[in-house]
């Protein structure tokens, strides 16, 4: 079942879906070789191929087994892995807008303080460091992103709130986050967007995908309350920028 | 528009259709039924379309009125159930009048149950279906759960007769059938026989999202932890507790502990039709038995469903 020894592990989950397991850790390369194997599969997708969910390391792959069979599956992935996936991506560029502190960024201070720095150095540490989107998943349009500078790493909190606000600009762990709908969660919030990650009233209710590079950019109450209104109109306000 | 009004309402009353697929890279969940063969039965009862949206409950329906004549069918399990006080069965059709009160009574040896409507549940669909998905407040009636008083827009009727099922939805008895993995070499061989040969109950921890088991514990020599991956309907992930969960319709799309195994399709909704202390067992079967026993079931239950017959006398 192995493609190869330093290939992928194509793996059974259950009867409708496999995992392609590239690795079993978080890093930009295995991330990037998860995201061409989706492209690769909607480009060239079988007969019965079903969906794909990029993640960290692997690549979930559904399908009916009525009309493809997991083990014909495996044959068109490990040909297409064989075959070459494509090398250089082209990633979407997005600023993303953040009021850091306030009520929402409630750990600012806290966690500035127990890394030793000011709470405008650490803003400025977070504003600095370019983030790749790695996954989404846990909620609708709930990015998990990678990039974020060693000193700010921080464990969860023991016991996690019952309620942050979509919009939340979150650590946990070794990972950064943006909150996409309001819900309990036991990560550090430093700051808000008043972009909104996921909105079922816009044509495309999606604002990132998983390969898309996210950079913050801190910007001052009066700006919050401009772009919220701006959001509120639903006009969305994302800042693109598309490499070629 | 004519409504369908909610008296009483029995738990985890929600809309249902048949799901949101197609968006599970953008973290959004199926949902849909729990127990998708009993609920397109209940729409094809009532003349709808398979992809007409209906209530799902648990345990017990409530108490239902209508302001226009409706068909309406109950299908998951044996329930007593009436129109005012007259009787009437489940697994068929029926005619309920403006003025009169549908009562729906406790499943038995059932915990889900669906109520069809002829012409349908009318909520607004979110991106493109009507399932409610509680924990991100998506679809059905505001994202929740339904609560006495809430009345729901239903769709045209139809003319379709009243109808009965002709014989039993099939059904499976026996160990509930896993394929191993994808993470199963997390757990030592000696805990991996453990989780195939001693029995496990049906803990009372369970909903839409999940059931949790009690039974042998399944420590895991490769950690309780790991890099979130995709989940599917039927994943058994085992966290730091040693208690494996079951994964439902709810479920969340990716999740962060190790999966022992993926309960066969064609047995995942007999495990969530079972009640709380209900007893099961787990067999290892391969992927492509698993592939072959779901396709022979989705042609089982095509013949059963194109056997409904007219009630005599409707």
């Amino acid at each position: 079942m192995q493609a190869s020894p330093i290939g992928p592990r194509i793996l059974p989950c259950g009867d409708s879906a496999l995992s392609v397991e590239f690795s079993r850790e978080i890093d930009a390369t295995t991330n990037r070789r998860v995201v061409a194997l989706a492209e690769a599969l909607a480009a060239h997708a079988p007969d019965g191929l079903l969906e794909t969910v990029p993640t960290y390391r692997s690549l979930l792959v559904t399908y009916d087994p009525g009309r493809l069979r997991g083990r014909a599956l495996t044959a068109v992935i490990e040909r297409l892995i064989v075959s070459g996936l494509p090398e250089r991506e082209r990633p979407r560029r997005i600023t993303v807008p953040v009021l850091y502190g306030g009520p929402v960024g409630l750990d600012l201070d806290d966690l500035a303080a127990a890394k030793g720095m000011t709470p405008e150095a650490l803003i400025a540490l977070h504003a600095s460091a370019a983030y790749r989107v790695y996954m989404i998943g846990f909620q609708p349009g709930f990015a998990y992103l990678g990039g974020l500078p060693d000193a700010l790493h921080m464990p969860r909190l023991a016991v996690p709130r019952q309620r942050v606000e979509a919009g939340a600009i979150g650590i946990g762990g070794q990972q950064a986050s943006i909150n996409s709908v309001p819900g309990p969660s036991g990560w550090r919030y430093i700051g808000r967007t008043p972009l909104r990650l996921f909105d079922p009233a816009r044509p495309d209710p999606f604002l990132l995908k998983a390969g898309d590079q996210v950079r913050f950019r801190a910007i001052d109450a009066e700006e919050a309350a401009t772009l919220d209104q701006a959001v509120a109109r639903g006009e969305i306000m994302a800042e693109w920028d598309v490499i070629s | 528009m004519s409504r369908l009004t909610i008296e009483q309402a029995g738990p985890m009353l929600t809309v249902q259709d048949l799901g949101r697929p197609g968006l599970l890279d953008r973290g959004v969940s199926g949902a849909g039924p729990m127990d998708p063969a009993a609920f397109r039965l209940a729409n094809l009862l009532v003349g709808n379309g398979e992809q007409a949206a209906a209530l799902e409950f648990a345990l017990f329906g409530g108490r239902f009125t209508s302001d226009r004549p409706i068909r309406f069918a109950v299908t998951g399990g044996a329930l007593d159930m009436r129109i005012d006080a007259r009787a009437c069965r489940p697994w068929e059709s029926h005619f309920l009048q403006p003025g009169e009160v549908l009562t729906i009574g406790a499943l038995q040896g059932a915990v889900w149950g669906t109520l069809a409507v002829s012409g349908g549940i009318e909520t607004p669909p979110v991106l493109s279906s009507r399932s409610t998905h509680l924990r991100s407040g998506l679809g059905g009636l505001e994202g929740r759960q339904l609560a006495a008083g809430d009345s729901l827009p239903l769709g045209e009727p139809n003319a379709a007769p009243l109808m009965r099922l002709s014989a039993a939805l099939p059904r499976d008895r026996g160990p509930i059938r896993v394929v191993l993995g994808p993470q199963q070499d997390y757990f030592a061989p000696s805990v991996l026989a453990r989780f195939l040969s001693q029995p496990f109950t049906i803990g009372p921890s369970r909903d839409r999202m999940a059931q949790v088991l009690n039974g042998p514990v399944l420590p895991a020599a490769g950690g309780h932890d790991i890099v979130s991956d995709g989940t599917v309907a039927g994943s058994i992930q085992v966290p730091a507790s040693g208690k494996p969960i079951v994964l439902m319709a709810e479920r969340q799309t990716t999740g962060g502990y190790p999966k022992i195994a993926t309960v066969a399709s064609v047995d995942l909704s007999r495990l969530a039709q079972m009640p709380t202390g209900s007893r099961i067992t787990f067999r290892a079967i391969d992927r492509d038995a698993a592939e072959d026993l779901l396709i022979e079931h989705r042609h089982r239950l095509a013949v059963r469903l194109s056997g409904l017959e007219p009630t005599a006398g409707a």
